[in-house]
């Protein structure tokens, strides 16, 4: 009797196991592992040749903090690094900007028309995403229409020519572009659900378009707004290929800075630190968002309580 | 009223027109007769004919499809197996796992990836690629399925148990038919994903492996040509095919709700 409820009582934990056992062991070992590798390395002394010098030289374990106090101490770093920010968050701007007149009309329009107009929004972040920063070489190149309109109109203001290509401009743009659609998505999922009855009792109280929009979608809107901004905030952050591609020197990121550790110089304790300041600032601004997004639950009960 | 649907409407459309505008612009000048991407001068296929003959470009194409049918066919099943622990038992390690890989910017993972290819003396290569594209397909695949799972009727599965159904037989049964949809669209996500990925390749290929997206950055990296443009459109219409597949198959991928 006795071994028989037992194995009754671990058969479905085997099963638990089974289920999850792979997928978790594939990822410990391919995503953990290596993760708490790299935050082994950035204590450790590069190599004479690049990568990593022995753990152990002579008896000692070589573990220190010299990369760590060389980028608190040498400035350039901290200056790539709000420049990287300054970057990310003039594209959160942009984005939110271009992305809140696409999901109002996803949201206002009807079920006929609805799916077909999200999938528009999704279907450009499905192509190459190489594909998309090319795109933007040919219209910024120096031979394209608008190259040739834009210095012809400063031409006749007696102004120089401006190359549109390898500059910061183009680099903004393409940012935007390629981070739009993980904006839109949060936006619209926040939207449709809004209750067209407020905006009607606002309308009668006498509320104009902008007050209506201001006071009340808007602020409603937040935790979606909050939910863009970091699937948007976060990737921008950390990429490399966009300034890599349409930049000019000036426009080096933390992602190319990384890049440049890793391929290049091959200082990888260095390297380390950088990712790893990357993470800690991903983690810290995703979960603020979270913190942000949680808090602000409560405005939709407050407005129904102010409604009653 | 109407006055301000119109204005919603103008800039919905500037906003729709930024994001194909560019895209349209590739594709045109991939049938265009000059070998500058400025202006329009006539048809022609030449681009797509030197493509055909380019070798290093087959190979790539070639290491592409490889890479990315392993680690579809991996990713489908850890992938499925993940998502329906995450349903199932709820697992929070593996939850923060599955979910990491792509909540943090990709360059992280590919750095780290490196680190840990060199230090265990692996070879990069394809292999290296493909275990690394696996890494971050579990995701997706598992977020599908576990969507799946929850619009599905878990009381079917208890009564195949109470009915004599050994759990296998009652997942091959009874759960797989059911969230075979939600399966096939991970799966062609997971091929998308890894065919277009450019950040992590980059870091695991090591230098003699090359695949489409790392030929066409150091295509771009060297000169802006059409026969760029006519690798990408082909790519689009691949990615398009895949798309409107696996909304056929699983139509709730695509709804808005």
């Amino acid at each position: 009797m006795k071994p028989k409820s037992i194995s009754a009582a671990t058969r479905p934990r085997v099963g638990k196991w089974l289920v999850t056992g792979p997928p978790l062991a594939y990822l410990l070992l391919f995503f953990a592992i290596p993760s708490l590798i790299m935050v082994l390395a950035s204590f450790r002394t590069p190599g004479e040749f690049g990568g990593l010098a022995p753990l152990f030289e002579e008896g000692r374990l070589d573990l220190n903090l010299d990369s760590y106090v060389r980028f608190f101490s040498e400035s350039i770093y901290a200056q790539i690094f709000a420049k990287s920010v300054w970057y990310a968050l003039a594209t959160t701007l942009f984005c939110l900007a271009l992305a809140y007149p696409l999901a109002a009309l996803i949201a206002k329009s009807g079920r006929r028309y609805r799916d077909l107009l999200l999938l528009l929004v999704i279907l450009p972040f499905w192509s190459n995403f190489l594909i998309r920063v090319y795109a933007w070489m040919i219209i910024f190149g120096p031979n394209a229409a608008l190259a040739r309109t834009v210095n012809g109109v400063l031409a006749w203001f007696g102004h120089e020519p401006v190359p549109l290509l390898f500059s910061s401009f183009a680099v903004l743009v393409c940012l935007v572009y390629v981070h739009l659609p993980f904006m839109v998505l949060p936006l619209y999922a926040n939207l449709e659900k809004h209750d067209q009855a407020l905006l009607d009792a606002a309308q009668d109280l006498g509320a104009n378009a902008w007050q209506r929009f201001w006071r009340i979608t808007f602020p409603l809107s937040l935790p979606g707004v909050y939910a863009g901004a970091a699937l948007v905030f976060i990737p921008a952050l950390g990429i490399f290929a966009i300034p890599d591609i349409l930049g000019g020197p000036e426009d080096s990121l933390i992602g190319n800075v990384i890049k440049q550790q890793f391929l290049e110089t091959r200082d990888w304790p260095f390297g380390s630190v950088l990712s790893i300041v990357l993470t800690i600032a991903a983690l810290f601004l995703a979960g603020l968002a979270a913190c942000v997004a949680r808090g602000n639950l409560g405005t939709p009960s407050s407005v129904k309580a102010a409604r009653a | 009223m109407r006055k301000r649907s119109a204005g919603l409407w103008v800039a919905a459309a500037a906003g729709y027109a930024f994001l194909y505008v560019p895209l349209f612009i590739v594709i045109v000048y991939s049938f265009n007769n000059s070998r500058l991407n400025a202006e329009w001068v006539g048809f022609t296929l030449d681009w797509y004919d030197k493509l055909f003959h380019n070798q290093d470009m087959l190979a790539a194409a070639g290491n592409s499809l490889l890479i990315a049918l392993t680690a579809s066919a991996v990713s489908t099943v850890l992938g499925t197996m993940a998502g329906v622990a995450l349903y199932r038992y709820k697992a929070r390690l593996l939850q923060i796992l599955v979910l990491a890989p792509i909540a943090i910017p990709e360059i992280l993972m590919g750095v780290s990836l490196l680190i840990f290819f060199v230090m265990l003396n692996f070879t990069l290569g394809l292999i290296s690629v493909a275990l690394a594209h696996i890494t971050f397909c579990i995701g997706f695949v598992a977020i599908v399925v576990r969507a799946r799972l929850t619009g599905m009727d878990e009381t079917l599965t208890e009564a195949a148990r109470d009915c004599g159904a050994s759990p296998w037989n009652a997942f091959r049964y009874i759960t797989l038919p059911l969230i075979m949809p939600g399966v096939i669209a991970g799966a062609l996500m997971a091929f998308t994903l890894s065919i277009d990925d450019f950040v992590i390749t980059f870091f695991t290929a090591g230098a003699g492996t090359v695949t489409l997206p790392l030929q066409i950055y150091s295509m771009i990296k060297i000169a802006v040509t059409p026969e760029v443009n006519a690798v990408s459109s082909l790519l689009m219409l691949l990615t398009l095919a895949l798309i409107i597949i696996a909304s056929k198959v699983s139509p709730s991928l695509l709804r808005s709700d």
